[in-house]
């Protein structure tokens, strides 16, 4: 991208209370989701692709997505994984149609440029021509007109790309507060995929990020998980910003107690229904403490996706940009591939409370999907962030908007606005 | 032994015709979104779902709702009318292609096809699913119930949220 569509528009200036105010612009500028990308998912980032689990085997491939470009994660012959763009280096049409599965090459079906599973193209048909006539140039050189292959990191069984030389090695550019939470999750033995969902969300994909810094509005607009003790407010929480708000991890100490504590928070939540009880109350408690800790929490990798935990529920929320004015939530769920009958059953129930349909989810897509339009309509409007004061420091609170001032001083600096 | 159009399986005596009506009657409780009585369509033992066609073909597990039981459809339910947040929308199942596809031991395997529309609030209404029921149907002091329901939903995404059972 040339250094003109990087520069920002003089119109868009951030106002100047700072990152106690975010302007409405920024969920609907084109060039600003264009420099977005150029900066964060196409520069020096990693970004979160699928599981080790995934491509099971040699020479399985399963599609993927880094920003909006569509990428293939193969595993090769000898079991080395790779991530190369989905995009035929002969003409840019769609190389892989299918959604997952195993091949011993990749082959264009435009024009039937053939490539390995590492990215380098094998062969092309007619590359002599026929009779003598037409064919490629003497020169053309097979080793350089491979697929675009993107660095590779894997963390336990975790995938991960990046387009960047200069970004830093994945352990340094994920930190060590990050890294022990990731591997509490998904390095200790093997993953077993139990699936995905996904959904469409016409919003910015910022909304949908800043949605999950955002534990103000955790116990007002998901009633769910107040009512059933889950989380509340006046319970242990921690938001914790992470090198200078690029990443940032939350927790809370789950309190089985929770519930039939009565006090002066909980009677200000509207929500709040003492009378509801499930029948089936496995979904909302922790019957196996699998990392005997008692924790349950979340943390998010910039720029991809938001690892979290409910009880045995181990999800990845992956927020796939789709322009401006959209995104797909991939959601994947996983355990372990020894995980017995009982516990696999458990995180098959457990998943229920995060999803498309999710208890402690729904709302929030509800939510996004309807305040686009309204953000697109007053695009020099400014939302407040006052919430546990002006600062960006951890605090161990819900009532805080720390985490997302703590993004946007990260952001602005990236985007240089 | 599955055969594909039987009309009715085994000695259950439960015939397509029987089904349809018995279909209607559930599309038409949750286009009306009548919640509250969608648990009754199932026996106690039932399991219902939503998964996508991607997890379902490549046989994994997980369903974007997944109940284990009428009291997971019970919860379901209640959940959603006590303490969920949706903007208000009309629902209409359109559902087609009703047959038995086989059945022993007194309950019959069936499928259907189902197209659900959604109209939101100024917006078009717009297909919110599209996908086929797999259910194994039992009759129980008389009436038709759902032992299973997968519903296995074409659709690669959601669109926004699920929330209506469907």
């Amino acid at each position: 991208m040339s250094d003109t569509a990087l520069r920002n528009s003089p119109d868009r200036v951030w106002p100047a209370e700072g990152i106690t105010r975010v302007p409405a612009w920024i969920y609907s500028d084109p060039d600003i989701f264009a420099k977005e990308m150029a900066v964060f998912h196409y520069g020096k980032t990693w970004n979160y692709v699928g599981l080790v689990c995934e491509v099971p085997e040699p020479n399985s491939f399963k599609r993927a997505w880094v920003g909006e470009r569509p990428v293939i994660i193969t595993r090769d012959a000898e079991g080395e994984i790779h991530v190369v763009e989905n995009r035929c280096a002969h003409r840019g049409s769609l190389l892989c149609w299918k959604n997952r599965g195993t091949a011993k090459d990749l082959t264009c079906p435009y024009h039937h440029w053939s490539y390995n599973l590492k990215g380098d193209l094998m062969g092309l048909p007619f590359l002599r021509g026929v009779q003598g006539k037409g064919g490629m140039s003497r020169d053309f050189d097979k080793s350089r007109n491979g697929l675009s292959k993107l660095r590779v990191a894997i963390r336990g069984g975790t995938i991960w790309a990046s387009y960047s030389d200069d970004v830093p090695p994945l352990e340094d550019y994920l930190g060590p507060e990050i890294l022990m939470r990731l591997d509490r999750l998904v390095s200790r033995r093997p993953l077993r995929l139990l699936g995905h969902s996904r959904q469409m969300v016409e919003s910015n994909w910022k909304l949908y990020w800043e949605n999950s810094r955002d534990p103000y509005h955790a116990t007002l607009m998901h009633p769910f998980l107040s009512t059933f003790g889950i989380l509340r407010t006046d319970g242990d929480y921690h938001s914790v910003p992470l090198q200078e708000g690029r990443h940032e991890y939350t927790y809370s100490q789950y309190d089985p107690e929770l519930r039939n504590k009565a006090s002066e928070a909980s009677k200000q939540i509207k929500s709040i229904n003492t009378d509801l009880q499930m029948k089936d109350k496995e979904v909302v408690s922790s019957v196996i403490d699998e990392f005997q800790d008692g924790m349950m929490g979340a943390f998010q990798v910039f720029p991809t996706i938001l690892v979290q935990q409910y009880f045995n529920c181990l999800v990845i929320r992956h927020v796939i940009p789709k322009g401006p004015g959209a995104h797909e939530l991939a959601w994947t769920y996983f355990g372990f591939a020894d995980d017995d009958e009982t516990l696999n059953t458990l995180r098959l129930k457990q998943s229920n409370l995060v999803g498309p349909a999710g208890f402690v989810s729904l709302e929030d897509s509800e939510v996004l999907s309807l305040m686009q339009p309204v953000v697109e309509s007053y695009p020099d409007s400014v939302q407040v962030l006052e919430m546990g004061g002006h600062g960006t420091e951890a605090q161990s609170t819900m009532m805080t908007e720390t985490l997302i001032r703590a993004f946007y001083q990260f952001y602005r600096r990236e985007m240089d606005l | 032994m599955l055969t594909d159009g039987v009309e009715s399986a085994g000695s259950t005596g439960i015939k397509a015709a029987e089904l349809r009506d018995f279909y209607e009657e559930i599309a038409a409780c949750l286009d009306a979104e009548a919640l509250r009585e969608f648990p009754a369509f199932f026996t106690a033992d039932a399991r219902y779902q939503i998964i996508s066609r991607e997890n379902h073909d490549d046989g994994l597990e997980h369903a974007t709702m997944y109940c284990l039981g009428r009291d997971m459809i019970e919860d379901r339910v209640m959940a959603t009318v006590e303490a969920a947040l949706y903007q208000p929308r009309s629902l209409r199942h359109f559902i087609s292609g009703v047959r038995v596809t086989g059945g022993d031991d007194g309950e019959v395997n069936a499928e259907a096809n189902f197209l659900i529309i959604e109209s939101l609030l100024e917006q078009e209404p717009q297909i919110l699913m599209v996908g086929r029921y797999l259910d194994r149907v039992v009759r129980e002091e008389g009436a038709l119930k759902l032992r299973e329901r997968s519903c296995v939903y074409d659709n690669y995404r959601i669109r926004t949220t699920l929330v209506i059972p469907v």
